[in-house]
């Protein structure tokens, strides 16, 4: 595939920016995409495409392939790119450094981590300990999820007085789940 | 120079070479990481808000919840020498990070040194746990008992998704790195440590040199850690762990054995020989340094010295640092001169106290 730009090299670079719903390919070779590099916004000074795209590299990539899916190739609008609105990291200054900013970049980029964290851990859904204070409906919840695939499997099993048992269970803690909500 | 007990006394708990299967596992450790809800991390953390975070954390520290935990000495890192704070580092009671790049930073420290609680280093909390030889699960209770003082007076940024949420990616969820410093020369010497290395590697956990960089070890040290903290509960990366250092264990024990019953003339020989190098030597860097203490502490292990302990290894790898070094001599030095106090330190310690003429 050839570069868009020039025309004339072939692209190594494939971008997917999505704006508003819209998806656009891009498809670039590296020295145009370094001539692009000075028009990213929200960048500070110094910061080349090649920085971005180091960064990008080290978070991004997939399957070790040069296939680059960015959402935040953004040249024309500060709007395209994506922020933390708390404390003003941009997702790509976030993939440069390898580290968020605040507790709200996790919510800002929400929509970009998955695929990061199931490369790092394999897994996206903490699974262990909750802090007590605010982790009570949350501990609840669990409980909730783990009695109802008890329930089925005592059904399957025709342990009918299990199940009876197990039903019980969670209607208890459905109703203090509902009456914390209403609570609140 | 303040006079920070840390400073006079080389010895901390890990050091102490005890603990079960002592004769393998040096050390366990538990780190977690926590930050507080609203706040900006460390890293992106103005001045002010990062005084703040120090000041909502040392509020529970001054707690008489905290007084439950033992008695803690509060030492702001802006108030250290930077050979203090090198120190900390050699001692394992502190990250580099926290040691050199944080702004309003801070560390509890607790007088045995099993426990050091850094206050605005990458994250706004980290409790470490340090205990001597395979205790990996008792410092995990003691690292939680600590968290749970500081999250019944304090809120953490939580998740119900992500769990704990850090400044790095590679910790969020449970926020936790269990790791457990092994001594294996005996898998280096018959050439498993490879083969070894790579099935843990397959496992999800990290292996990686105590001093040296990448799986180079020096003194054939080796840290074994978790690399997952999402999606798996603390006791899953615990116990996984655990049950890893064990058949590591078992590996070095029989790999030993080998050694003995197939060449234990030249084994013997490579020990008294490092044992012999290291009670006269005048000049030693501190490569050769550790490949030899390793063997001798191989040496001991398998009761073939019987005069050098656990605790004075544990010391000797600690205070040939450089930093520790030019503590204990009270003077800077350069690299050659460090070899030649570190020689003198050896000797001293391994019970040569014969005066060589300088
Ligand atoms: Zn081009
Ligand atoms: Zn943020």
């Amino acid at each position: 595939m050839m570069c868009q730009q020039c025309g004339q090299k072939s692209a190594t670079l494939h971008f997917t920016k999505i704006i508003n719903g819209e998806k656009t390919e891009f498809h670039i070779c590296e020295s145009c995409a370094r001539d692009k590099g000075e028009l990213i916004p929200g960048a500070p000074n110094g910061f080349s495409i090649h920085n971005l795209l180091s960064g990008l590299l080290d978070f991004d990539m997939t399957n070790g392939s040069s296939q680059l899916q960015s959402g935040l190739y953004g040249i024309k609008s500060t709007q395209e790119v994506m922020r933390c609105d708390h404390c003003g990291l941009t997702f790509s200054q976030f993939s440069k450094m390898g580290r968020f900013g605040c507790d709200a970049c996790y919510k800002s980029f929400a929509s970009r981590l998955d695929p990061l964290l199931k490369r790092v851990h394999g897994n996206i859904v903490h699974v262990g300990k909750i802090p007590k204070r605010n982790g009570i409906v949350m501990q609840r919840k669990r409980e909730l999820i783990a009695l109802r695939e008890k329930l089925q499997l005592s059904i399957q099993q025709e342990q009918f007085e299990t199940a009876a048992q197990l039903r019980d269970e969670i209607r208890k803690i459905e109703q203090d789940l509902s009456g914390e909500a209403e609570a609140k | 120079m303040s006079n920070h007990s840390f400073m006079e006394q080389p010895v901390s708990d890990w050091m102490r070479g005890t603990g079960p299967d002592s004769d393998i596992v040096i050390s366990s450790r538990i780190r977690i990481a926590r930050n507080l809800n609203g706040l900006p991390f460390p890293l992106l953390a103005t001045n002010q808000q990062s005084a703040e975070s120090l000041s909502r954390l040392t509020k529970v520290t001054e707690s008489p919840d905290f007084s439950q935990l033992g008695h803690f000495q509060a030492i702001s890192l802006t108030e250290l020498t930077d050979m203090e704070r090198q120190v900390l580092v050699e001692k394992h009671l502190i990250s580099p990070n926290l040691a050199n790049e944080s702004r309003n930073g801070g560390l509890l420290l607790k007088d045995d040194e099993s426990v050091s609680i850094m206050l605005n280093e990458e994250d706004h909390l980290r409790i470490q746990c340090l205990y001597p030889g395979l205790q990996i699960h008792e410092a995990w209770n003691e690292a939680s008992r600590i968290d749970d003082v500081f999250e019944a007076q304090v809120d953490y940024a939580f998740d119900e998704k992500r769990g704990y949420l850090t400044s790095c990616p590679t910790n969020v969820g449970t926020g936790i790195r269990a790791s457990v410093m092994m001594h294996l020369p005996a898998l280096v010497l018959t050439q498993q440590i490879n083969r070894i290395l790579q099935a843990v590697a397959q496992v999800g956990l990290a292996v990686r040199g105590l001093y040296g960089e990448g799986s180079e070890a020096t003194g054939n040290l080796f840290q074994v850690s978790n690399q997952i903290t999402l999606g798996q509960s603390e006791s899953e990366i615990i116990d996984n762990l655990y049950g890893v250092v064990k058949q590591i264990i078992e590996h070095e024990k029989s790999a030993r054995e080998q050694l003995i019953q197939q060449s234990n003339t030249r084994l013997t020989d490579r020990i008294c020989r490092s044992y012999g190098i290291l009670k006269h030597a005048v000049v030693i860097d501190s490569k050769e340094a550790s490949q030899r203490l390793s063997d001798i502490r191989l040496g001991s292990d398998l009761e073939m010295l019987k005069d050098v302990t656990g605790t004075a290894l544990n010391e000797l790898l600690v205070m040939t640092q450089p930093g520790f070094l030019q503590h204990i001599y009270k003077k800077p030095m350069s690299a050659d001169e460090r070899d030649i106090y570190r020689a003198r330190l050896i000797r001293d310690t391994l019970g040569n106290k014969r005066d060589i003429a300088e």
